[in-house]
């Protein structure tokens, strides 16, 4: 995958100095530097704890120091590789279907989505457009209890559809996809096509499409990183566990904790996993977290 | 809808209907989950259960209209208005902190000369990559006085230190897990718009001596007020909407009711108790809150753009 089509991501470049600004001496800039730092730590202190109490035995974890490492990291994952046959396991390949599906699906159709509002002019193009966006604006809960009422009626509740087919519509993707196709097709290109005589979904596919790869693969990443993050709609919708994403599985696995606290070892290495799957996605694919376009500044 | 006259059909492009094609996808997945279950909402909350004689036996217990009953009950229910006087005091710590947060952190990154500045960016963004599940989990732990590194160094300097899991305490435990969670993104939002204004516009103001902090007040804010109206939008919303986190601290603290926010007090109604047609009338009414609230934002910032060029 190339970004040669797109506008070059500013952000993902170091901090340059300005232009012009070459005769001020070249001194670190301290205080901002610092008080950076500090923000990094204040970041970073859940995580190096999660990591620290990760390694810690049950008797560790709330005896010897917070950052102080333990002795039971083996322990605690083969615990947790067993608890109820594996179901741990079962919950992080649950949360990658629906977050790998579901954004791959997301991405498709906000990709058609917004290149027919970017690049056609037609009857109802704004009332399109304001009624989808208005969509971000409902409060999850007013959605989900009847679309679980709903699925129930069609059979479908606590399946994996149940989950999968009401996170494919994002209004943030279709946004995003909007902003993006009109910033990197130029229209000319488009004209052009259609002169050569291409129909108009060839036309999407061979060339609209192509260009709009960069954007649609940060559309992916928002929507995986949404719906891996999501609690409410796989917690309403399921009931067997064995369906769970891992946000509802560890949010099950801390509520036996209250009565059972021997399981917070096992919330806790579960929660460290969790978020390494996200981080890794994260740092890998830094370059297309284009969160530019949230805030409309590409240029064309 | 009404069809174009003859002249603007006759320049009609072929592909006219493409774009309807277009959004056929899109177009069906909104009908079936997002205008469907709404207007299921709607209707399910004029309708109640009414039980006949001893309620026993197939046929006692009938749905039927109820009017406008769930919404007056709602609306009369003491829990759903202290429960969003609880959310409106947990967005007033939130959202200012978080906001400054980010928009403090984005300009300290566009000072030049910063070192470190990619590890920061990285490291303060990450916490988006967190589910609010797993934030509230650690942070939850981290509250309780037998695992906190605060406590344990408040403690060696011979202090109490403040109780964060009961009373008002938990509005700040709280506001922290989101501003820890959500000052990244809005600092990475801010921080593209501010790459995004031409360095130019500074060079003037630097060779005429004005230092980095009144370039940053009196240029570069200004000029990035748009983007935080936006961020400011959205945290909002997202405020208003608040479940996964108090869920997940409610088992470790008994200050935390089961319907603290608006949201847990609909999941509460529909699924512990199981009075859906209540729980959908509640839901109707945060749902046209929300919007009433979205719209009226927006026309006042309008009117702000407007009034003010």
């Amino acid at each position: 995958m190339s970004t040669t089509t797109a506008p070059a991501p500013r952000r993902t470049a170091p901090a340059l100095p300005r232009k012009g600004s070459a005769p001020a001496p070249r001194r670190t800039a301290w205080t901002p530097t610092l008080l950076l730092l500090l923000g990094a730590v204040y970041c970073l202190v859940p995580v190096v704890w999660v990591v620290t109490a990760a390694t810690k035995s049950r008797q560790e974890l709330f005896t010897t120091f917070t950052y102080a490492p333990g002795s039971g990291f083996w322990d605690n994952l083969t615990e947790l590789s067993s608890y109820r046959g594996g179901v741990y396991w079962q919950w992080m390949a649950n949360s990658a279907l629906y977050a790998g599906a579901g954004a791959l699906l997301s991405a498709a159709v906000s990709g058609v989505t917004g290149y027919a509002l970017a690049k056609y002019r037609f009857r109802g193009r704004s009332a399109v457009f304001n009624v989808l966006l208005a969509g971000v604006l409902m409060p999850p809960i007013t959605l989900a209890v009847p679309q679980y009422l709903l699925m129930s009626k069609a059979g479908l509740a606590d399946s994996y559809w149940s989950v999968l087919l009401p996170s494919i519509l994002s209004p943030y993707g279709i946004y995003l996809s909007r902003i993006y196709a009109e910033a990197a097709i130029p229209d000319e290109v488009v004209e052009a096509a259609r002169v050569d005589g291409a129909r108009e979904w060839r036309l999407f596919r061979s060339v609209a499409l192509p260009m709009m790869v960069p954007g649609l693969v940060t559309v992916f990443l928002f929507q995986f990183v949404a719906i891996w993050n999501n609690f409410l709609l796989p917690y309403i919708m399921l009931g067997d566990d064995h369906k769970f994403p891992v946000t509802v599985g560890l949010y099950s696995l801390l509520q036996q904790g209250a009565n059972e606290p021997a399981l917070y070892t096992l919330v806790i290495t579960g929660a460290l996993l969790s978020i390494l799957p996200l981080i890794a996605l994260f740092l890998g694919m830094q370059r297309y977290w284009r969160v530019d376009l949230l805030s409309g500044a590409v240029k064309s | 809808m009404a069809s174009p006259p003859p002249a603007a059909r006759a320049r009609r492009r072929r592909g006219s209907l493409a774009p309807y094609g277009f959004l056929g996808p899109a177009t069906v997945l909104f009908t079936l989950f997002f205008a469907l279950p709404i207007g299921f909402a709607v209707y399910l909350s004029l309708r109640a259960v009414k039980v006949k004689g001893l309620g026993l036996g197939s046929h006692a217990r009938t749905e039927v209209w109820a009017g406008l009953s769930n919404y007056t009950s709602a609306l009369a229910d003491p829990e759903l208005l202290s429960g969003s006087g609880r959310v409106l005091l947990y967005g007033a710590l939130l959202v200012p902190t978080m906001l400054g947060a980010a928009l403090f952190f984005a300009l300290l990154l566009d000072v030049p000369r910063v070192r470190f500045g990619a590890f920061s960016r990285l490291v303060i963004f990450l916490p988006y990559a967190v589910p609010g599940i797993v934030a509230s989990t650690l942070w939850g732990f981290l509250y309780l006085p037998q695992v906190s590194p605060g406590y344990y160094l408040l403690t060696q300097a011979g202090m109490s230190g403040p109780d964060l899991l009961h009373g008002n305490g938990l509005y700040l435990a709280m506001a922290n897990i989101a501003v820890w969670g959500g000052t990244g993104f809005n600092m990475i939002v801010i921080y593209t718009s501010l790459r995004a204004l031409p360095a130019e516009l500074y060079e003037a103001a630097r060779l005429d001596g004005c230092s980095e902090l009144q370039i940053a007040l009196r240029i570069k804010i200004p000029l990035v007020a748009p983007s935080l109206v936006l961020t400011f939008f959205f945290s909002m919303i997202a405020t208003l909407q608040v479940f996964a986190e108090p869920m997940t601290i409610k088992p470790l603290t008994n200050s935390m009711s089961s319907t603290w926010s608006p949201l847990m007090k609909v999941y509460r109604d529909a699924f512990v108790q199981g009075n859906i047609y209540s729980a959908a009338a509640t839901s109707v009414v945060i749902a046209a809150a929300t919007l009433l609230l979205s719209f009226g934002f927006l026309k006042l910032v309008n009117k702000r753009a407007n009034g003010g060029s």
